[in-house]
């Protein structure tokens, strides 16, 4: 306590600084804060920007597409319909098993596929494929659809999405890299 | 000694006085009621999950390839991690009820009305807030139904006309759910989200404090711009007892019973989750959205396609316009809800529709049951005496998987129309005609079933009906009997 006295008695400036700043000219503080909150707005915009960036950077970022395999032609056997697993082209080392894209491979004919993407076209739940009654069926909101990826029945608002394909020295390869949605179909 | 160490403190903090400005503050006796309670039992349960969520980060692992096992961890080894993971999930269950009782009670006194409009407005964004907790604290629990949710989120976002795709992108931190979406999503919930939340409840309270709380209404007491500050006051000063000691009381008695419900189904009914651990290529899963959703969930799928757009980024819109600039248009008049029977109409009818819509998402109609087909058994009376041509169908109804949509004996899907009395509603070729080419909400079998196939399918689907209603006839056959 004793300390706190002396300190407050030995008078380190606070008290006359703060007799003299009323004594200066209001244009020459009006100076000092202009100068002061110019060159916040000047440090705030140099740390701004940036930060901006670098939480923006995802909403500016543009989808990575790349061709990717999914395996020799001989695991999709002809008028089938198949799931293949494929590792996303733009992924982490942190990503795990999120990195697994699956999606299905209809082969109707020898040269023919279609590939279409797990997501269903109305929320994205994973569709199912019924063999028997060859219809991919939504477990969300009750979506399904043909064989052919063609609308069934159900709140979807369109078909599924359909990856491009090719053959390439004996394997199929689809080209992906991003999740598809209505806005950014594949 | 402890006197002087009082004073020591009292003389460098003020805190008489800071009592006296805030917990002490004069109240009006009408407001020492069981109906002001929620407001302090919501920033009850928000202070438990700040606690419960800070303990949890110590364990938890906010990474796409390790959260699933520090979740199982967390359970499983580390000593007291389910109990904290419970009461940390039935706060915020409990955090959202006491909140919702809160607004219906606010709305229903007329609180929002005149002068305590950004008392209002501040507590719709809370609201709001919590609701975002809620649902990144759904996908920090990093599972099955999380991964989906995940996707349902984007592909909501990718419905936005315009800048649909930088949307998903933005949430998902990147193209595809991966390693940036869950760090997102952790940084929204443990930092972003609660420091505006302490921000605007700070704001709150401190509005709660310069325009007093809102006192008890009295049917006819009407506010007034011109009068009702100077009235208010008047009453303060005349009437008025200090919130702490006098009113306190009911407060802490709820608060208590708070935490001992919390606690209480946290022992009983233990952690919620993780489900299945988030593979995407692991597809035999049905992802559900956590109680505070259901309703949105529920109303996804009965809703006609063409109005989805609107019920997803339309009405959001307007109703949390409505809701926020409800002072501003409604600021003065009758506060009681006695004499205010469209408030309390509006208030049961968004609870009933909130309720009922949860209720149906709790078991989802509108889903195919996947495995009916296989693990639905069918009734025995719908077998015996039966033809072979019959027996077929029988056999078929199960094969081609009408069973996920339809059900039989009260298995099997809900999607579509029992079939245990299909044969009184549709004739023979009513049914053929529904098979092969379907209609409404179902697909057409036409090229998935032979001739022979859809043969016998009819006609065991003519067998389904009671001994005593006879069987559907054709109307336009009749004048030719």
């Amino acid at each position: 306590m004793n300390d706190n006295d002396q300190k407050s008695d030995c008078g380190c400036g606070g008290p006359a600084a703060a007799e003299i700043a009323p004594a200066q000219p209001l244009s020459r503080r009006n100076l000092m804060l202009r100068i002061g909150a110019g060159l916040n707005v000047i440090a705030g915009a140099l740390i701004g920007v940036p930060l901006l960036g670098y939480v923006l950077s995802s909403f500016t970022g543009k989808s990575q597409m790349s061709w990717i395999s999914l395996g020799p032609l001989e695991r999709f056997p002809q008028g089938e319909t198949r799931l293949a697993v494929y590792r996303n082209p733009v992924s982490k080392p942190w990503d795990g098993d999120t990195a697994e894209v699956p999606c299905w491979v209809r082969r109707i004919d020898p040269g023919t596929f279609q590939v279409f993407a797990i997501n269903c076209t109305h929320l994205g739940c994973p569709v199912r494929w019924f063999q028997e009654s060859k219809l991919f069926m939504c477990p969300c909101h009750g979506g399904a659809f043909y064989e052919d990826g063609a609308h069934a029945s159900g709140p979807p608002p369109r078909g599924l999405y359909e990856y491009q394909h090719r053959v390439e020295s004996g394997e199929l390869k689809v080209l992906g890299g991003h999740l598809p949605t209505l806005a950014e179909p594949l | 000694m402890l006197r002087s160490v009082a004073l020591w403190i009292e003389d460098r903090l003020h805190l008489a006085k800071l009592f006296e400005a805030t917990a002490g503050h004069r109240v009006p006796p009408s407001t020492n009621s069981w109906f002001y309670v929620f407001g302090s039992g919501t920033l009850l349960c928000f202070v438990l999950q700040i606690v419960t969520g800070t303990c949890l980060a110590l364990v938890y692992v906010p990474s796409t390839n390790e959260a699933w096992a520090s979740l199982e961890y967390l359970n499983n080894e580390q000593f007291l991690g389910w109990f904290l993971r419970a009461v940390h999930n039935w706060g915020s269950i409990f955090m959202v009820g006491i909140m919702t009782l809160h607004l219906v009670q606010t709305f229903l006194f007329g609180a929002f009305k005149y002068p305590r409009e950004l008392t209002w407005v501040s507590g719709c964004v809370l609201f709001l807030c919590t609701l975002g907790m809620a649902f990144t604290g759904q996908i920090l629990r990093f599972d099955q139904d999380s991964y989906w949710g995940l996707g349902i989120g984007a592909s909501i976002m990718g419905r936005v006309p315009f800048i649909g795709a930088p949307l998903v992108h933005l949430m998902l931190a990147g193209s595809t759910i991966a390693g940036e979406t869950l760090s997102r999503f952790f940084s929204l919930h443990v930092f972003v989200v609660p420091g505006t939340i302490i921000a605007l409840l700070s704001l709150h309270l401190r509005l709660v404090l310069t325009k007093g709380i809102n006192e008890y209404p009295k049917p006819g007491c009407v506010v007034r711009k011109e009068s009702y500050e100077a009235e208010y006051e008047a009453m303060v000063e005349k009437t008025g007892v200090p919130f702490v000691p006098n009113v306190i009381g009911k407060d802490l008695i709820f608060s208590g019973c708070l935490i001992v419900a919390i606690v209480t189904c946290a022992l009983v009914f233990g952690p919620q989750g993780p489900s299945g651990p988030p593979d995407p290529t692991l597809i035999h899963t049905a992802p559900k959205p956590d109680f505070y959703f259901l309703p949105i969930y529920a109303v996804l799928a009965l809703l006609p396609a063409y109005m989805e757009t609107f019920l997803l980024l339309i009405a959001p819109v307007l109703g949390i316009a409505l809701l926020v600039f409800l002072p501003f248009y409604s600021g003065t008049g009758e506060k009681s809800y006695r004499r205010r029977p469209m408030a309390v109409v509006v208030v049961f009818l968004a609870l009933l529709t909130a309720t009922l819509l949860a209720y149906l998402g709790t078991f989802a109609p509108w889903s195919p049951h996947m495995e009916a087909w296989s693990g639905a058994a069918t009734p025995v009376a719908y077998l015996k005496g039966r033809t072979p041509l019959e027996l077929q169908g029988a056999i078929l109804i199960q094969s081609k998987q009408c069973r996920n949509c339809h059900s039989l004996g009260g298995t099997g899907g809900m999607r579509g129309p029992a079939l245990d009395t299909v044969a009184t509603r549709l004739t023979h070729d009513q049914l053929i005609r529904q098979v092969i080419q379907g209609s409404g909400n179902m697909p057409a079998y036409g090229k998935n079933l032979r001739p022979a196939e859809v043969t016998a399918l009819v006609a065991f689907m003519q067998t389904l009906r009671p001994s005593y209603q006879p069987a559907a006839r054709d109307s336009t056959l009749q004048t030719g009997r």
